[in-house]
């Protein structure tokens, strides 16, 4: 156990050292940065807005982590959103209670991963392409569900869900852990986290070992629906409507970043849903970073923008190679064999993810 | 002599065909110029940057920043005419300039880094428009009487259209499209990374410029936009053309375009954004549909011609490969 | 062909090293105008090599190239298509995507006011695809022509580049019997023209049909080069799998075979394995004996699922099972250590533990994981029983060499506790060391009554593991040989002449 912690630490260092700069920023630009009060029944306080707010990038990281390692990617993920955040709106508006609401969108969001499982497994249709569809209708159904408006309710138990506290808590803080921590979990204590890897890396190696890793891949699309549809229902429940147009919004593209900023490869295999989510964390870091600075608020994206391209050129398939090379040579002689074999993979990946 | 290449282009063709027949059967008002004109003139940006995501897929690649570069040129030639007294004419110059050069930098970036398109031209998407806020992030309106001069020219045809300069700006963009795609060594070489980067390698490609030029030619192609956009809102606003990176990609698959690259026509993307155009317009004329349609229909064209050219793909290899199906996706 | 003329290419003393190992030794090639010249040698006899050093692919580490009496010394295929060396491979390097006529004239297409004339380049094509009796029209895209017609197109590029010596790289190997006829055709037209083609290819009966010489590689070094008309294929057989192959007595184990474990009968898949019946028993090694390309792997991956059959039965026990997917196959105690390890064995990036115990795992299913400390027993015990050598378990697997790797694939099926393992090639590209460790393992594990089917090239090691041999010609059974008659000298002759009869 302690074998295992130790071992996740050392994979999330860099992105915890990252995210402690930007935490660090985040203090300098405003020293109350760390001030957490506890006033009303409920917590207050700017890391608290940080984990409030990156709770929709981070419920989609989750899947979007176990996609991307599967080598695949899903595009569709803010459109599920803006469905499920349709479903739920219009069955409390319906009459229907917040459990049902609830369980429907999640329903709905299942559904959808479906549709881009089965394309993707069964039909074998590029992950980008096949997602491509849902992504470009998504919002178009969304917008069928609610009718083009933006549907707003009342009902108490469901806006519960995106504004409201359990223990002082916001309830998004607690979604998105729990989840994440059930998922992480989930895949790490039984076979599939190993198993989702090893497809990733070598599907046919994998399918020769015995691995179904047609029905895996489905599972796993499903799994995003399903984050993407919770996702959903907490920025619906957040403002207290759903706005089919806007829920969700490029935050797929978000959720993308967020992986690969948790170090997770887009060529697929291992891969580490903590770091994803300390990726979000970093993502809502930055957006808080700027916010407080004061710096006038045109220049979060470029910021963001820059800091993005820097980590991402960091870890760009020929800058890791070559600052392994430099490392190896730094090291002694004996270490060229592995280093010589190592690159020959590397091209080789590169090669086939074109 | 209809050839399996050639088929998703002549599907769209005829879908197009269809389509206007039975709207046209539905409102015989939808048969004028007026209409036709109006088609033009609506979509010339989006016609315009269609033809440089063309190329791109066509390479095997993509581009999603293109309706951020269309934002930040309108923005900044907002800006530039409104803050300086330079002529139009050179801030069209300048904004090229610009803009060819960040393509070309985004394409020096996935070749020499050897880096997905899909993330470099998404970080360039932020970029673009994080640029684009920081001019400006209110509405710059353009009032320039060299601008009213190119918005006043226009051709009207009988029946009361106006075919206006930015609709002959797109038609113009999509002929010298066709002539570089079929008719040129960079159309022919881009094809042929399509086909397969590491053969069209062995094969004597210049890799590294043609994707470098690729991704040049997208940007400024979406530059081009971005001017025609101006012209036709008479603003620059950083939040304009949001996701048109996503229409340009599904009018180029519409048109039968292949999203793995390698097989495509230049004209099938003409169609595809005719095709979108059209049942915008049904829309309209309708009056009682609502606007969603159009995504929930575009996305089922989407789906429909992924499936023909999957069909098609199937078709043609299974004949000659029967080995091993499930082998890289 | 006549031997007074000049030669167009002389190779001599051409060595290649590579890290460890000498891939070419000081070897010499000379090729004639209007020759046909089969470069024959089992799979990492350095075939490849020797062309990819022709070519310019790769830089040798000594010798000289002479091209019209001229010392070349390229260094990219491009500049060795300049200087007149033309390749085609199997995979042809064509885009299927373009047409045929843009893929005879990519980078130098025919210019019109600085404009590709379509016009002129189709009537191009036309006229030289003309030339080899090829009358297709050239603005279709490559990937709607067959094989042969693509591989016939690509000699046409590479004929148009280059012009002096054409290498065929296995050109055959995927075209039915007419397909090979007319591009036999065109070989002949070529050589007629004064080309000199280097032919390589598995399929004997194809070399002395074409060619007029061979030359023989075994382990990096020529042993030897034949003139065709004076030679029998049993005489090219031995050249190419050489060493001793008087037939000296093995040590092998009686045939104690046990109960019939397994049965196919009429299995097989179209254009892929003529269908076969076979059984095995238990405690029972089968080998698998045939020159590449004659259907070894095939077998392999068909009877495991891994390429579903398309006729035929398979019955194990006595009970008719199905063998639809690698799953079925493992659910019925199958395994299967495939000839790519690369990409078919190994999954690169996960642990060697991971990598022992994925079988397994797949197995028990997703929900039920092995327990940490079983894992660890498991791959440790492994580990020591097969000596895998390695710094940490916990070390990606790419970085294992072949036979470790091999060692461990090994582990990850034994870990399954087989009943039926099927090995394609176990000791391809391995050092000898662990070579003898796993010829050893075949036979514990046979002692121990397990059946087995292996695959492989190395005819003393099937001679020395297998209480029967299968031997296997143009992706069919030929012949069977039992007990006694078991020898490399037997397996060579029923390779070369597809029956045993003139066995002596």
């Amino acid at each position: 156990m302690t074998h295992g912690l130790q071992a996740t630490l050392r994979r999330v260092a860099p992105q915890l050292m990252i995210l402690a700069a930007v935490l660090l920023l985040n203090v300098i630009v405003f020293p109350d940065f760390f001030r957490i009060e506890f006033q009303n029944g409920r917590l207050f306080g700017n890391l608290v807005d940080v984990f409030n707010r990156g709770a929709p990038t981070a419920l989609l990281c989750i899947g979007m982590t176990l996609v991307i390692a599967t080598r695949g990617i899903d595009l569709s993920v803010g459109a599920v959103m803006a469905i499920a955040g349709a479903t739920a709106a219009s069955l409390v508006a319906d009459g229907s209670g917040w459990v049902t609401a609830l369980l429907g969108a999640l329903a709905v969001g299942v559904l959808c991963g479906l549709w881009n499982g089965v394309l993707v497994a069964v039909l074998r249709i590029q992950p980008i392409v096949a997602t491509l569809v849902l992504m470009v209708a998504g919002r178009g159904i969304a917008q069928l569900i609610t009718e083009g408006t933006i549907l707003t309710f009342v009902n108490p138990g469901l806006i519960h869900l995106g504004a409201g506290t359990v223990l002082g808590v916001p309830t998004p803080i607690l979604i998105w852990i729990g989840l994440g921590a059930l998922i992480t979990l989930g895949v790490r204590r039984t076979a599939l986290g190993m198993l989702v890897e090893a497809i990733g890396i070598n599907e046919s190696s994998s399918r020769l070992a015995g691995i179904n890793s047609r029905v895996l891949l489905i599972c796993v699309y499903l799994v995003t629906g399903f984050c993407a549809a919770l996702a959903g229902v907490i920025v619906a429940a957040d403002i207290k409507g759903a706005d089919a147009n806007n829920a969700g919004l490029w935050l797929e593209l978000d959720a993308i970043l967020a992986v690969v900023i948790g170090g997770n490869s887009l060529l697929g295999g291992r891969f580490s849903i903590v770091a994803s989510l300390i990726g979000a964390l970093i993502i809502q870091s930055v957006n808080s970073v700027i916010l407080l600075s004061g710096l006038p608020p045109e220049f979060n994206l470029v910021i963001k923008a820059l800091i993005i391209i820097a980590i991402l050129v960091i870890q760009s398939p020929t800058v890791k190679h070559a600052l392994y090379i430099l490392r190896a040579s730094a090291e002694s002689a004996g270490v060229d064999t592995p280093a010589a074999s190592a690159s020959a993979p590397l091209a080789k990946s590169t090669e086939t993810a074109r | 002599m209809i050839r399996s290449t050639h088929l998703p282009l002549v599907v769209t063709i005829l879908t197009f065909l269809a389509a206007f027949v039975l709207c046209s059967g539905q409102y015989p008002a939808m048969m004028s110029t007026r209409v036709v004109a109006n088609l033009l003139t609506d979509n010339a940006f989006l016609g315009i940057v269609a033809v440089g995501m063309t190329f791109v897929i066509l390479s095997g690649g993509i581009d999603l920043s293109v309706g951020s570069v269309i934002a930040f040129t309108g923005v900044f030639l907002a800006v530039i005419l409104r803050d300086t007294s330079i002529h139009p004419l050179a801030a069209f110059a300048l904004v090229l300039a610009m803009t060819i050069a960040f393509g070309a930098a985004m394409g020096a970036i996935i070749h020499y880094l050897d880096m997905p398109a899909f993330i470099v031209t998404l970080a360039g998407m932020f970029l673009a428009r994080g640029l684009a806020y920081v001019l400006s992030t209110d509405s710059v309106p353009i009032t320039h009487e060299f601008y009213d001069v190119l918005q006043s020219l226009y051709w009207k045809a009988p029946g009361g259209g106006r075919f206006r300069l930015t609709g002959m700006v797109m038609l113009a963009t999509f002929i010298i499209g066709m002539v570089v795609a079929h008719r040129t060594r960079f159309g022919q070489n881009v094809y042929a990374l399509g086909g397969g980067a590491q053969t069209a390698r062995l094969m004597g490609v210049p890799l590294a410029s043609t994707t470098i030029g690729i991704y040049a030619l997208s940007g400024g192609l979406a530059g081009l936009a971005g001017i025609v956009f101006s012209l036709y809102t008479s603003a620059g606003y950083s939040l304009a053309t949001v996701g048109v990176e996503l229409d340009a990609i599904a009018a180029v698959v519409i048109g039968g375009t292949l999203l793995s690259g390698g097989s495509g026509f230049v004209a099938g993307t003409f169609f595809g954004i005719l095709i979108m155009g059209l049942i915008q317009t049904y829309i309209v004329f309708d009056g009682t549909l609502s606007s969603w349609w159009t995504k929930i229909v575009i996305g089922g064209l989407l789906f429909a011609f992924i499936l023909l050219q999957k069909g098609l793909t199937w078709a043609t290899t299974a004949r000659r490969k029967p080995l091993i199906d499930f082998a890289a996706p | 062909m006549s031997e007074d003329t000049r030669p167009v290419l002389s190779a001599t003393g051409i060595s290649k090293f590579f890290p460890g190992a000498i891939a070419l030794d000081s070897v010499d090639l000379t090729l004639y105008p209007g020759e046909v010249h089969a470069l024959l040698g089992e799979n990492g006899a350095g075939k490849s090599t020797l062309i990819k050093c022709l070519t310019g692919a790769y830089r040798r580490d000594a010798g000289s190239i002479q091209l019209d009496g001229e010392e070349i010394s390229p260094t990219s295929t491009q500049e060795s298509q300049v200087h007149g060396i033309g390749t085609v491979y199997q995979e042809v390097n064509l885009l299927p995507n373009l047409s045929v006529a843009e893929n005879l004239f990519l980078g130098r297409q025919p210019l019109r006011f600085g404009f590709v004339s379509q016009r002129r380049m189709q009537r191009e094509a036309r006229r030289i695809l003309g030339g080899y009796g090829l009358r297709i029209h050239p603005a279709e895209p490559l990937s709607t022509f067959s094989v042969a017609v693509q591989q016939v197109v690509a000699i046409a590029r590479a004929v148009e580049l280059s012009g002096k010596v054409l290498i065929l790289d296995e050109p055959t190997a995927s075209l039915d019997r007419d397909e090979v006829e007319m591009l036999f055709k065109v070989i002949r037209q070529l050589k007629e023209r004064g080309l000199a083609i280097v032919f390589i290819t598995h399929f004997l009966d194809q070399v002395f049909e074409i060619c007029d010489r061979a030359t023989v590689l075994r382990n990096g070094r020529v042993v030897g080069t034949r003139e065709l008309a004076h030679s029998s294929q049993t005489d090219v057989v031995h050249l190419m799998l050489g060493r001793q192959l008087e037939s000296r007595v093995q040590d092998r184990a009686p045939q104690t075979a046990g109960k019939t474990l397994l049965e196919f009968k009429g299995i097989g898949r179209k254009g892929m394995l003529e269908p076969f019946d076979l059984a095995i028993r238990e405690g029972e090694v089968v080998g698998l004996a045939g020159l590449l390309g004659s259907g070894r792997t095939e077998t392999a991956n068909l009877i495991f699922g891994a390429v579903p059959a398309d006729q035929g039965e398979a019955w194990l026990r006595d009970q008719k099972i199905a063998l639809t997917s690698p799953r079925d196959a493992i659910r019925h105690r199958f395994g299967l250590c495939p000839e790519d390890r690369k990409t078919d064995g190994i999954v690169g990036d996960l642990s060697v533990r991971e990598n022992i115990i994925l079988a397994l795992q797949a197995r028990q299913g997703w929900f039920r994981p092995l327990n940490k400390a079983k894992v660890n027993e498991l791959a440790e015990a492994y580990v020591k029983a097969l000596d895998i050598r390695l710094a940490s378990l916990d070390m990606p697997i790419r970085f294992l060499s072949g036979g470790n790797q091999q060692k461990a694939l090994l582990a990850r099926w034994l870990a399954t506790n087989p009943d039926f393992l099927i090995l394609d090639e176990p000791t391809r590209g391995i050092d000898v060391g662990a070579h003898a460790e796993i010829i050893a393992l075949i036979e514990g594990l046979r002692e121990k009554g397990m059946a087995l089917l292996v695959a492989s090239s190395e005819l003393e090691e099937l001679v020395a593991y297998s209480t029967r041999v299968v031997v296997l010609r143009d992706r069919r059974q030929v012949c069977e040989l039992h007990g006694e008659d078991i020898s490399t000298r037997n397996i060579v002759a029923a390779i070369a002449q597809g029956h045993l009869e003139e066995v002596a």
